[in-house]
């Protein structure tokens, strides 16, 4: 049995390329809910992108130049928390398989072992509380495929959401299937990728949420961009996002 | 096939209605399946890490249990022939079965069959293989491939089925009802199994302790197959054969819970050796083929062997995203799903089939139900990787033949972008305020498809941390 | 040819990387095993799932029930092997009275003599070496004196064990019965009637192979 990390008193905070620049409410959400536990954040002003993008694509060696950019922008022994199923597997997991053989493979092992993902680092490290001060409302969640395979984090998230006291948690009839955004994936072949969001929105507006929460800003980008394409009322927030809203009475 | 070729395939089956609510039926079937028979977590993955365990050794030790398996066969009365290359494979059984002349051919279901296309060549020559699983019965009356590994004809509807028994097999009437379907069927077929001289089957494990050819099925049709005709030819890909008797419980659990959610089949067939002296049926002659066709290339690479690992349960195409959407003859080659995905590319060609391992998202669905814990996602990385890579030397073939100057650039680019920081706060603040205006082209427009477009934030939250105070060390 | 193929196939895959992988020690299972009462009931739990016809009896009451099976059917000529002690057993059991019984046809030459009478009859008894619980399956053994095809061909297949051969799991029935050591020519495992579900999943039986299954378990 793996022993609970204990509380931190700094940890860095990874907010990700796509957060960056699509999501930033989300990701000062996540930086506050995370002060608001008594730890000190920090967000080193050098990081840029995980480098997955370029890893999942074929081009390894420009995603190393990108990893190595970002451990070193992080390389103080503390907590390095991402808001990303997706980024934080691929600091975790595949960060020491991209430096197999690199002259770097012990700091990116050793960088590898701080990294967490968020709802996981609320739940299980700083075991945070939640008080709902908002207005009944029914929403879903959409579990990322990172999240829920490389980082298996989606309990802690639910755990985090369903200490909402008004928000009507009702789960999708396919949660585990992939929302169809694989990155490059959705560019590549827009075809299949189209069919699986199409479902995916289909699968979620079947549940009459009027929000679909999830812990990575990729597929929210896709589930969202998706449904307003065809009209359809529901939004899509990260929970980072979501919680401080519920709890700041919004 | 060239990625036009694929792309047409994928829209052709994506506009196809029936296809689609076929596939989605039957695989969330398999899903639900699976999960039953499967249902203890823990102990289930025990069963995966034992079958990922005696496949590896018996991959690493390959040469000498092929050996082995071959001594031991030989011993028993099989008689072991060996195949580089599926042309060479068809020759030896063709020659087979002409030395038996005026032989009637029965077939069981395999897939290595499929990969000889075995049924075409012997067809040239004037030799029909009258195929006997009741799924690839179907598919050959129709004239067409298998969609699946496990349950060939599952892209047909009872409708469909109905219409071609009516129209092929004479004297049949035209029925919807399954169970009439299947003694249409059982009638005709059983006149085959009589009269045949020959029969053909594949293999699912081979144990080189023994020489023992392991088959397992649910219809009865592969040991008709197998007994009934005094000649018996077996095809296998290298790959298949297993150390010990031993190793069998566990792998047969596991294959048959991944590819029916059964706990067993209906029969286990343990073959060692033709008629004995003193017997009163089986064969008195067996073959077995043993084929390479690429195998022993892909052996090369420790990381790419795992591919070899795969038992052909099928789990990873009824867990697939992609494969539910668009079936199995969309992949234009003979194995489709995850598997084909990976496996196609290497005993092909990267430039035939290398973009097979582009369509996927890397969900690592299949990875999770794998029975033997082929790591489908970083072999997918790994073929686009080769697929990119200005390494001279390598062992897939095809290597670097995506290699081009845009896409070169793009993530040259977007490298230096990504390690100079000052940089790419400045393109993410020019993005913030014009990025709404960027032309629906290329990349955008494939997106803008099926979505609207990102809108890019006033500010990043580079900016919006160093506003907000957040210490940035 | 086949010999020049052997010979480079075999160098390439000699000419590869090596990886030591050690045998992965099979660990049994922390329960204890179950005691032949729970074994027998979860055998025929199992069998009667995928429509198997389980009947477990006392040694003594097996050819009367027989008598019955046969007779609910409507069973007109029934394979069975002459030499064997279960052949023996209902032979003598015909010869005392086979009024309303179906004709006992023996399995006694080659197929090439006898197929066209082997796809004709109506069903057929064999022993069965043994059987597996935890997955539901009998386990036969065919020889020279009860043939491969009878457990197979006939539309109706009954089988017949002592409640005492059914092991907990093939591994056990493997290294009890020492399989390894010598193989016979034709093992099976048979699980139930044949089936197929290739049409829409749908399940439908006696595609092939026997049409029914019925177990007798001695006691």
């Amino acid at each position: 049995m793996i022993p609970e990390p204990s509380k931190p008193s700094r940890v860095y905070f990874f907010g990700t390329c796509l957060i960056d620049s699509f999501y930033p409410d989300a990701g000062l959400a996540a930086i506050r809910l995370i002060e608001r536990e008594g730890v000190r954040v920090i967000f080193p002003a050098d990081q840029s992108c995980c480098g997955q993008p370029a890893y999942n694509s074929g081009f390894p060696a420009e995603a190393r130049a990108v990893a190595r950019r970002q451990i070193q922008a992080l390389r103080e022994d503390i907590p390095v928390v991402v808001p990303s199923g997706s980024c934080a597997g691929m600091m975790k997991h595949h960060y020491p398989t991209l430096f197999a053989g690199d002259k770097d493979l012990p700091q990116a092992q050793a960088f590898s072992e701080r990294v967490f993902e968020w709802s996981e680092f609320m739940a299980r490290v700083l075991g945070a509380q939640y008080e709902d001060r908002g207005e009944p409302l029914r929403v879903t969640w959409h579990s990322s495929c990172h999240a829920l395979r490389e980082m298996r984090v989606i309990e802690h998230s639910k755990h985090l959401l369903r200490q909402l006291q008004n928000v009507e948690l009702v789960e999708l009839a396919a949660e585990r299937e992939c929302c169809g955004f694989g990155g490059t994936f959705s560019i590549k072949h827009p075809a299949i990728s189209g069919a699986m969001v199409n479902d995916k929105v289909d699968d979620i507006q079947r549940t009459g949420a009027a929000r679909v929460i999830a812990g990575d800003c990729g597929c929210l980008m896709n589930i969202t961009g998706a449904a307003d394409q065809r009209g359809l009322p529901f939004a899509g927030q990260h929970l980072a996002e979501f919680i401080w809203e519920r709890i700041n009475g919004g | 096939m060239a990625a036009e070729s694929f792309e047409k395939n994928v829209d052709r089956a994506l506009a196809d209605a029936q296809l689609r609510k076929n596939f989605a039926f039957a695989m969330g079937n398999f899903i639900l399946k699976r999960k039953a028979v499967f249902s203890d977590t823990e102990e289930t993955e025990r069963l995966r890490t034992l079958g990922n365990a005696i496949k590896q050794r018996a991959l690493s030790r390959l040469p000498d249990l092929l050996v082995q398996l071959e001594a031991a066969c030989t011993r028993n009365g099989i008689r072991v022939h060996w195949a580089e290359t599926p042309a060479v494979a068809n020759r030896i059984v063709l020659e087979t079965i002409e030395s038996h002349a005026g032989s009637r051919v029965v077939k069981g279901k395999s897939m290595v069959s499929e990969e000889m296309h075995l049924n075409a060549f012997l067809g040239t020559h004037g030799i029909e293989a009258v195929e006997t699983d009741l799924g690839e019965f179907i598919i050959q009356l129709a004239g067409e491939t298998p969609s699946h590994i496990i349950v060939p004809a599952i892209h047909k509807n009872k409708m469909q089925i109905a219409k071609i028994f009516h129209d092929k097999i004479p004297g049949a009437p035209y029925t919807e009802d399954v169970a009439e379907l299947t003694a249409i069927a059982r009638r005709t077929l059983r006149r085959k199994f009589y009269e045949a001289g020959i029969g053909l089957s594949g293999v699912n494990f081979a144990v080189a302790e023994t020489g023992t050819l392991c088959l397992v099925e649910n219809e009865g049709n592969g040991r008709l197959c197998t007994t009934v005709p005094p000649v018996h030819i077996a095809v296998m890909g290298l790959e298949k054969v297993v150390e010990k008797l031993d190793d069998l419980p566990p792998l047969l659990r596991l294959l048959t819970g991944s590819a029916t959610g059964q706990l067993v089949t209906t029969y286990v067939n343990l073959i060692t050796s033709p008629r004995r002296t003193g017997e009163k049926d089986g064969p008195t002659e067996v073959h077995l083929v043993i084929l390479d066709n690429g195998r022993s290339r892909i052996y090369q690479d420790p990381e790419l062997r795992q591919t070899l690992q795969c038992v052909r349960c099928g789990t990873c195409l009824n867990h697939c995203p992609v494969y539910t959407r668009i079936g199995g003859h969309a992949y234009g080659f003979v194995y489709p799903g995850p598997i084909g995905k990976i496996l196609t590319p290497q005993v092909e060609g990267l430039e035939k089939a290398g973009e097979l391992a582009f369509a996927s998202s890397l969900c690592g669905a299949c990875e999770e139900v794998c029975p033997v814990k082929i790591p489908i996602a970083s072999l997918l990385r790994r073929l686009r990787d080769e697929s990119y890579s200005g390494e001279p030397q390598g062992i897939v073939p095809g290597r670097g033949c995506k290699q081009n100057l845009a896409e070169r650039l793009a993530w040259k680019s977007w490298a230096f972008l990504n390690t100079h920081p000052r940089l790419n706060r400045m393109v993410t603040s020019l993005l913030g305020m014009a990025g709404d205006y960027l032309p629906p082209a290329g990349p955008l427009e494939r997106w803008m498809r099926y979505r609207t477009e990102p809108e890019f934030a006033r500010k990043g939250l580079h900016r919006r941390a160093k506003e907000e105070g957040i210490a940035d060390e | 040819m086949s010999e020049i193929a052997r010979d480079r196939i075999l160098a390439r895959l000699r000419g590869a990387p090596r990886q030591e992988i050690p045998r992965l020690d099979v660990p049994a299972p922390a329960a204890a095993a179950p005691d032949r009462n729970a074994r027998v009931a979860r055998l025929k739990s199992l069998m009667e799932t995928v429509r198997a016809e389980v009947h477990v009896l006392p040694a003594a009451e097996w050819i009367p029930r027989l008598k019955e099976v046969l007779g609910a059917r409507g069973i007109k000529t029934l394979l069975y092997a002459p030499d064997t002690d279960l052949g023996s057993a209902l032979a003598e059991a015909w010869q005392q009275d086979a009024a309303g019984l179906p004709e006992l046809v023996a399995y006694a030459e080659p197929v090439e003599s006898f197929k066209e009478r082997l796809f004709a009859v109506d069903a057929a008894v064999t022993g069965a070496a043994g059987a597996v619980a935890d997955t539901g399956a009998l386990i036969l053994r065919p020889t020279g004196a009860e043939p491969r095809l009878m457990s197979l061909v006939p539309p109706v297949h009954i089988a017949v064990l002592r409640a005492d051969s059914v092991f907990p799991s093939l591994g056990d029935a493997m290294r009890a019965g020492r399989w390894a050591e010598d193989m016979p020519t034709n093992m099976l495992l048979i699980s139930g009637p044949s089936k197929t579900a290739d049409i829409e999943l749908i399940l439908a039986f006696g595609v092939h192979g026997p049409k029914e299954l019925i177990v007798f378990v001695l006691e």
